[in-house]
């Protein structure tokens, strides 16, 4: 067991207890020992100042790709799980659209191998919903949740038949665990490349309407509401889909909801001179609905912020538009692009951020995870709320550097991250 | 002519020129007009400049224009078609441009099937480049064109009424002529079946006429566009028969216009789709008369990019004669 580590004079924020003050933190065999004023530091300990940075659970990601097995010029396992810690993050969910696809209980087996012995954040493997992706015939949900999978989704795909979606959302009852949806209609979005509207029309692209998320988020919500099981649809990012998750919502269906941060600070302007950096899907979208977004998460409609982190290669970028892949990396940008978009205009205080990023999300899938309660895993993010930095992508630990967000100036940046009471990041002293 | 428009490396498109660029456009087009007239049709104000076209999608009209325009300007140049090409097999875009560069050349004209690509290809390498038509985005030289044959027959654009027929959704013709006509001062209109014609199309400054008879009503000039066949095949619209019906341009309806229209086309035509014989083959059809303005028009492109100035355009033209 590594060393005990007392983290000295930081402001402490867990929102699974409440607390919001200058504390110290005690880590001892990888757990939190003790919070509380003036702790003595035991024979040994590594003893770190951290004033005037912020102490808080570790981030969790309900939605990281991390291309493992099959492309791992874009990322691997360890790679994304390196780049998580850099942007706080300690657990991560990683999605199954890999090549081949995590659709078995050794491919889950695989996933969380390869991440333990990575030794950064912790991966937890997303089991694919169908055999292959392909949405006819369901895998063996029971095998995959025993294998270590905390959820099941075809993401990247999105669930096109009604009834998969239904039976799976039965069939993962019986194991607990959550469905996480990729809500698109394909039959609204074939051919689009980014949202449609004024700029799509005067840049000549197809679009992709609001109407493509808000039919197949209807659709979920209903079969949700039909099977009692647990849907949490993935990045929510048009108005309609707010209102119909709202509407699910009040009517008691088991429903969750997440928010990508660029969802949450860019419209599809950001496309204008063709930037291939801001494909996405769903794809950036009008002001009127980043506002609705906001709003939503805000008001709790959307319950947490997740990146949906989708390295992918220069080259695959550097092309036509139309031929580019969809997709964007987000671990390392997350907390500075929120807290700009969200703290600092004083939409949502600290706290309540570090809810949506860690606690929150950490609930929905059931993970060990989002507090620093006693005898809970040391995980646990250090940062300076207020630092103003400027995103160069050529930093990232990331092995991809599709950002819309390069040369743009964020707000916060983790300083340290501990994952079982081991330091596995330290900005200056990168390993 | 107005002293001291410049342009920057690219012909990307209209919606980046400001009016005075583009009105310097026309105007350099008409002395070039002439030049195509002559015996001896070549002056020799490209003289030395290396030109390469580069056409990623099939083209008669516009690659020919082009290379008639280069060669009339005695420009060295070179085509490179889609076919038979590196790009057959399989070299991206940006590793076509990088070699073509490395050749030194002064300028490409790229004609590409992906909205964006002349901007892929202005943003990464050093040699002017003109669009001529990408994906469903711009198609400025044609744009131009048809400005100045409208201003041929209407004496100019300001308060005309023009009103694009057609699918508009696809089409990089469309988006050109909007850019271009709202930018000299025309009032502009589009019509088509609901399915092609995009949303938020009204925000660009256009008004929209579900059917044809009030766009018929209204317009001074009509510019009919091209439909292409695999629109149907998409679900677009039914049928190439109910759309001749519905919006094909026929003298029928042309007769009951409140005035004599003018009708532009594109090309090449669907005779008897979105246009019937007898308009344009008729006496208020300018659609040949469009191909003769776009040598001249991509004369006057290539030339004011290349550095050349409005002022010297005519002494360019006279330059061969003495």
């Amino acid at each position: 067991m590594s060393r005990p580590m007392v983290l000295r004079g930081g402001r402490v924020i867990d929102p699974s207890q409440g607390l919001d003050e200058r504390l110290d933190l005690l880590v001892v065999d990888g757990r939190v020992a003790r919070l509380g004023r003036d702790l003595d530091a035991p024979k040994g300990a590594e003893v770190a100042a951290v004033d005037g940075l912020v102490v808080a659970p570790g981030l969790v990601d309900l939605h990281v790709h991390f291309r493992e097995p099959g492309d791992e010029h874009k990322e691997t396992i360890r790679s994304g799980a390196r780049a998580a810690v850099a942007g706080g993050f300690t657990s991560v969910c990683a999605m199954p659209n890999t090549d081949p696809p995590i659709d078995d209980p050794a491919a889950v087996g695989f996933l969380r191998a390869e991440g333990q012995r990575a030794g950064f954040a912790h991966v937890y493997p997303v089991g694919a919903i169908s055999v292959g992706q392909k949405g006819e015939e369901m895998t063996e949900v029971g095998e995959l949740a025993a294998a270590g999978a905390v959820a099941v989704s075809d993401d990247g795909q999105p669930v096109w038949n009604a009834g998969l979606m239904r039976r799976v959302l039965e069939y993962t009852k019986a194991f607990d665990i959550p469905v996480f949806s990729h809500s698109e209609e394909l039959g609204l979005s074939r051919h689009g490349v980014m949202n449609e509207g004024p700029v799509s029309t005067a840049l000549g692209l197809r679009g992709i309407p609001n109407a493509a998320e808000d039919v197949a988020v209807a659709r979920d919500c209903i079969i949700a509401e039909l099977t009692g099981g647990q849907l949490h649809i993935q990045h929510v990012s048009t108005r309609g889909a707010v209102e119909i998750i709202r509407a699910a919502k009040a009517r008691g269906v088991a429903v969750t909801a997440e928010v990508t941060p660029h969802h949450l600070a860019l419209t599809d302007e950001a496309v204008r001179g063709y930037r291939t950096e801001a494909k996405v899907k769903p794809p950036l979208r009008s002001a009127a609905s980043v506002a609705a977004v906001r709003d939503a998460l805000v008001e709790g409609v959307i319950d947490c912020i997740a990146t949906d982190h989708a390295p992918h290669h220069y080259e695959d970028k550097e092309r036509e538009f139309d031929d580019a892949p969809f997709g964007l990396i987000g671990v390392e940008t997350a907390l500075g692009v929120c807290i700009r978009e969200l703290v600092v205009s004083g939409r949502l205080d600290l706290p309540e951020l570090i809810n949506r990023l860690s606690c929150r999300p950490a609930q929905i899938a059931r993970l060990p995870a989002g507090t620093l309660a006693e005898g809970s895993p040391a995980d646990v993010v250090v940062f300076d709320p207020e630092v103003r930095w400027i995103c160069q992508p050529e930093e990232f630990l990331s092995l991809s550097r599709n950002t819309p967000f390069a040369g743009q100036e964020l707000v916060g940046r983790v300083v340290m991250t501990i994952v079982d009471g081991r330091s596995v990041f330290a900005r200056g002293a990168d390993r | 002519m107005t002293a001291r428009v410049t342009f920057g490396k690219d012909l990307t498109g209209l919606e980046g020129l400001s009016a005075e660029q583009i009105r310097t456009i026309l105007d350099v087009a008409e002395p070039f007009k002439e030049i195509s007239e002559r015996p001896i049709k070549k002056v020799p104000a490209l003289r030395g400049k290396t030109i390469v076209n580069l056409f990623y999608e099939p083209s008669t009209r516009t690659r020919v224009s082009f290379e008639f325009a280069e060669k009339r300007l005695s420009a060295d140049t070179v085509n490179i078609s889609g076919v038979g090409s590196s790009v057959q097999k399989g070299e991206t875009l940006v590793d076509t441009a990088r070699n073509l560069e490395a050749m030194r050349i002064d300028m490409v004209v790229v004609r590409h099937g992906s909205s964006g690509a002349a901007q892929f290809l202005a943003d990464r390498i050093p040699s002017n480049v003109i669009n001529g038509g990408d994906g469903q985005h711009e198609h400025p030289t044609q744009g131009l064109l048809d400005m100045l044959t409208i201003r041929d027959h209407l004496g100019g654009i300001k308060g005309h009424r023009v009103c694009i027929v057609g699918d508009i959704l696809h089409s990089r013709v469309a988006r050109s002529n909007i850019w271009g006509l709202l930018k000299l001062g025309a009032e502009v209109a589009v019509c088509g079946p609901p399915t092609l014609v995009p949303p938020g199309i009204e925000e660009l400054g256009v008004q929209v006429f579900k059917r044809v008879e009030e766009a018929i009503e209204w317009a001074e000039v009509l510019n009919v566009l091209r439909l292409q066949l695999e629109r149907m095949e998409a679900g677009y619209i039914p049928s190439l028969r109910e759309y001749n019906r519905f919006f094909g341009i026929s003298v029928a309806r042309l007769e009951r216009a409140p005035r004599d229209i003018l009708i532009l086309h594109p090309g090449p035509m669907n005779r008897g789709v979105e246009i019937d014989s007898h308009v344009a083959d008729g006496p208020h059809s300018v659609i040949l008369q469009q191909v003769t303005n776009g040598v001249a028009v991509r004369m006057a492109v290539l030339y004011l990019l290349a550095g050349g100035s409005p002022e010297r355009a005519e002494a360019a033209k006279r330059e061969s004669r003495e």
